[in-house]
């Protein structure tokens, strides 16, 4: 059976999970190839189902960030490569979406519920505060004198 | 014949369901202890009626009987004994059987031990269970038979899902179920309380146990999920703020919401209707991850059965339950009296503070989640919403929750005084010691992991610290020994305390400090990252009984000393025509060494990737021993509920009063 397994793998031709970032794009430059990788976080592989490009093992996630590289060492700022991007593939492909028009409910709906329930939560505390008599001096030394006497709680 | 006779049970099931509903709501409306009487009885019919469903459906699997549909999609003879088992709840069709399995078993559970509860409560939160019952029944039966025959039976079977066939992930959707469906308990219990019109404490101590079983097999859950995708999924990742597992994310961060008020209205009889909502939004929001998973519009890593047709009804589904939950809430809401009055500086006030910021934090991956949908039906705009957002807009909340932890955890009730920030202070001058050496000693200039480990430190020292001042006064002696005769209560809220500072280490390491390369490796090679070189020792072909595997044998050194050998394997599962890869990974305290191999490189050699991932472990330790925690406090909460009215006697030596 394991010997038929082989021969069906053959067969159906698969190849393996290539590894995401592979050796050969690796770029010289240390510093150019940690911006390289920064910005593949960003960026989403177009045809894969929720993966930035440098996750996937997707091909067209490859040219991609071999075009990353291509910019970069063209001497491209992050936010033209990010521009460029999205110029060639959309809106879609920023994991990170630009908080620009409608974009600012995203960001904001959670601010605003935060004050909102920020509000809500200090007129609740307060509704619920005691209005307590503060305690006579006399009151306070015959507690202290007490509290000393009792294991503490 | 078995399996006719599991769709029957399951027809039956969805028949008594539905006299569970009807009969004891009309009995506890009325007031006929008879009709009220129908639900215990009726709860426990369900779970052995569902019980043998489920049976029938795994025998199938067992025996691999290929002229069930579910099972030719999802099994082969070849597969291993644990995964023709959990090629059960694999997919669609056999995790909803789980799912109202779970359902049912929860409702008997309820039914068993729920003897103390008035009669009318316990017919209604009964009834409450079976209606969501007879919505699951319903959508099982006429959209995902489990039980579909085929006319001409295949020779053998499709596989499963080779990334399922996985010991982490065989176990990690039945507890994920257990803490999902389990939130249909507190649900139940804020429904029929609603009905009821009566919400006190005795409510409060009824619905703990059940909210902070569902949050522990949650935790457990997601725990196991991230495990799986760390080790498998090939880059290390442990999550990846895909929608299926903010999904799971969501409810659990109501729940721990939920489990928190419920102890203020214990305690306080504060916060009533506030933790009845909580319990209304967890579990929609289960219902919300339901939708997420099961209906496809969301496009995710690993959603599974994407069928629109069964997104419309679970849609229905969660309009129905969440949506009248909220109408009758909103109807009966404004008659809940709060009764305990407290100061702004109060364990009250903490616990307000934790429920806003666990609220909101939850809000925040609800909107991330739902945007990119949202925006494309409404403003044509197409869009993603990935991790750098929720990294962005996430994290402040769990640093603010961090750190407001060990301060509220110590506050008295009702009115607090400036002795907590005494008592606290050497452990917040030791968390920022630990903070500042993490800076000093780190290479780079991240904030993330000195943070991580400043607020890990003073989450942890602090809920020791916490508990030790619980043990009272006198000799050191004395309160050790005090220490093991604490609470279960106090020693779970420690532990999960502790165990949130410990993931909080895991999570800030290893995004601040990990360390990788890839390279070309021949035979004898050596790949450095950091202090840690690793040789490649050999590549071979390995036969498994499903599939075939590259494997390589790698020997992994630390500052010249060797640590031990790694074997990453890339494996092809012919029948299912998939490749997975299996990660090489040397396990330690305070890293981990984590190898991974690609394809043969045209120019000879093998790809190889080497992580050093810092603390990695510290996440699955912490999240166990949060889950832990929920133990510990459960056997308390057990020990009290079985307690009864009994007043329990005050301890001597002075266990100070909550």
């Amino acid at each position: 059976m394991t010997r038929l397994l082989a021969v069906l793998a053959l067969i159906v031709g698969l190849a393996g999970p290539a590894l995401a970032v592979l050796p050969d794009e690796v770029l010289e430059d240390v510093a150019l190839e940690a911006r390289a990788r920064d910005l593949s976080k960003e960026l989403r592989c177009p045809v894969c189902r929720n993966e930035s490009i440098d996750e996937s093992h997707a091909d067209l996630a490859r040219e991609i960030r071999l075009v990353l590289r291509e910019r970069l060492v063209a001497g491209d700022s992050d936010a033209q490569i990010l521009d460029y991007m999205v110029a060639r593939y959309g809106e879609y492909v920023l994991l990170d979406p630009r908080g620009g028009g409608t974009n600012l409910i995203l960001w904001g709906a959670p601010l605003g519920l935060l004050l909102l329930g920020g509000i809500f939560a200090a007129v609740a505390i307060g509704a619920r505060r005691e209005a307590p008599d503060a305690l006579s001096p006399e009151e306070e030394a015959r507690l202290a004198s007490l509290m000393d006497d009792a294991p503490k709680g | 014949m078995i399996a006719e006779l599991g769709h029957f049970a399951l027809i039956t099931a969805f028949a008594v369901a539905i006299v569970q509903t009807v009969v004891p709501l009309v009995g506890a409306w009325r007031g006929w202890s008879g009709w009220m009487g129908v639900a215990s009885p009726a709860a426990t019919a369900q779970v052995l009626l569902v019980g043998f469903s489920f049976a029938a459906l795994t025998y199938a699997f067992v025996t691999s009987d290929f002229s069930l549909r579910l099972v030719v999609l999802n099994s082969h003879t070849d597969k291993p004994m644990l995964y023709k088992v959990s090629g059960v709840w694999g997919n669609h069709e056999g995790s909803l059987l789980l799912w109202v399995l779970i359902l049912a078993l929860f409702g008997a559970a309820a039914a068993w031990f729920g003897g103390q509860l008035p009669a009318t409560l316990k017919a209604r939160v009964l009834a409450v269970q079976a209606s969501i019952g007879v919505a699951f029944y319903a959508f099982i039966l006429f959209t995902s038979n489990p039980f579909t025959r085929l006319v001409q039976p295949p020779f053998n079977g499709e596989d499963l899902n080779p990334l399922l066939q996985d010991p982490g992930l065989a176990f990690h959707p039945p507890f994920l179920y257990l803490g999902y469906v389990g939130l249909s308990m507190a649900f139940s219990f804020a429904v029929a309380a609603l009905i009821e019109g009566r919400v006190d404490a005795a409510w409060g101590r009824w619905v703990r146990p059940w909210t902070l079983a569902a949050w522990m097999f949650l935790t457990v859950g997601i725990g196991l999920g991230s495990w799986w995708a760390y080790y498998e999924l090939g880059w290390g990742g442990f999550w990846f703020w895909d929608p299926v597992e903010n999904a799971s994310f969501m409810p659990w961060l109501i729940a721990a919401a939920l489990l928190h008020s419920a102890i203020v209205v214990e305690k306080r009889e504060a916060l009533k209707s506030w933790t009845i909502l909580l319990a209304i939004l967890a579990f929609g929001f289960s219902l919300v991850g339901t939708f997420i998973v099961r209906s496809g519009v969301i496009t995710s890593v690993h959603a599974f059965a994407n069928d629109p047709d069964r997104g419309v009804f679970i849609l229905g589904i969660l309009a129905f339950f969440t949506g009248g939950a909220l109408i009758l809430y909103a109807i009966r809401a404004p008659a809940m009296q709060a009764k305990g009055v407290f100061g702004l500086v109060s364990r009250e006030s903490a616990l307000v503070m934790n429920n806003l910021l666990l609220a909101v934090s939850c809000f925040v991956v609800f909107v991330g989640t739902l945007w990119p949908l949202f925006s494309e039906l409404v403003f044509d705009r197409t869009l993603s919403v990935g991790p750098p957002f929720f990294n962005a807009a996430f994290t402040p909340f769990a640093i603010a929750l961090g750190a407001l932890v060990p301060l509220g955890s110590t506050l008295p009730w009702k009115r607090g005084k400036g002795q907590v920030l005494r008592k606290m202070l050497p452990v917040l001058g030791l968390a920022l010691a630990v903070m500042g050496l993490a800076w000093a000693m780190q290479t780079g200039q991240s904030l993330g992991g000195p943070l991580g480990a400043g607020l890990g430190t003073w989450l942890v020292v602090g809920a020791l610290v916490d508990l030790f001042s619980r043990t009272g006064r006198g000799a050191l002696a004395d309160r050790f020994g005090r220490l093991f005769r604490l609470p279960g209560a106090d020693w779970g809220k420690a532990m999960a305390h502790g165990g949130l500072g410990i993931v909080f280490v895991g999570v800030s390491g290893l995004m601040a400090w990990q360390q990788e390369d890839i390279a070309a490796l021949d035979i004898g090679d050596r790949l450095t990252v950091g202090r840690y070189e690793v040789e490649l020792k050999g590549v071979e072909q390995v036969l498994g009984p499903n599939y075939v595997a590259t494997r390589a044998t790698l020997e992994a050194y630390e500052g010249g000393e060797p640590l031990g050998r790694l074997y990453p394997e890339k494996r092809i599962y012919p029948v299912a025509r998939m490749p997975t890869t299996e990660a090489g990974i040397d396990s330690g305290f305070t890293r981990d060494v984590y190898a991974v191999i690609g394809d043969a490189q045209v120019g000879g050699g093998w790809a190889i990737r080497v992580y050093i991932k810092p603390f990695a472990n510290w996440i699955w330790i912490g999240s166990i021993i949060m889950a832990l925690g929920g133990v510990l406090s459960l056997c308390d909460r057990r020990y009290r509920v079985a307690a009864g009215a009994r007043k329990v006697a005050a301890p001597r030596g002075g266990v100070p009063a909550e």
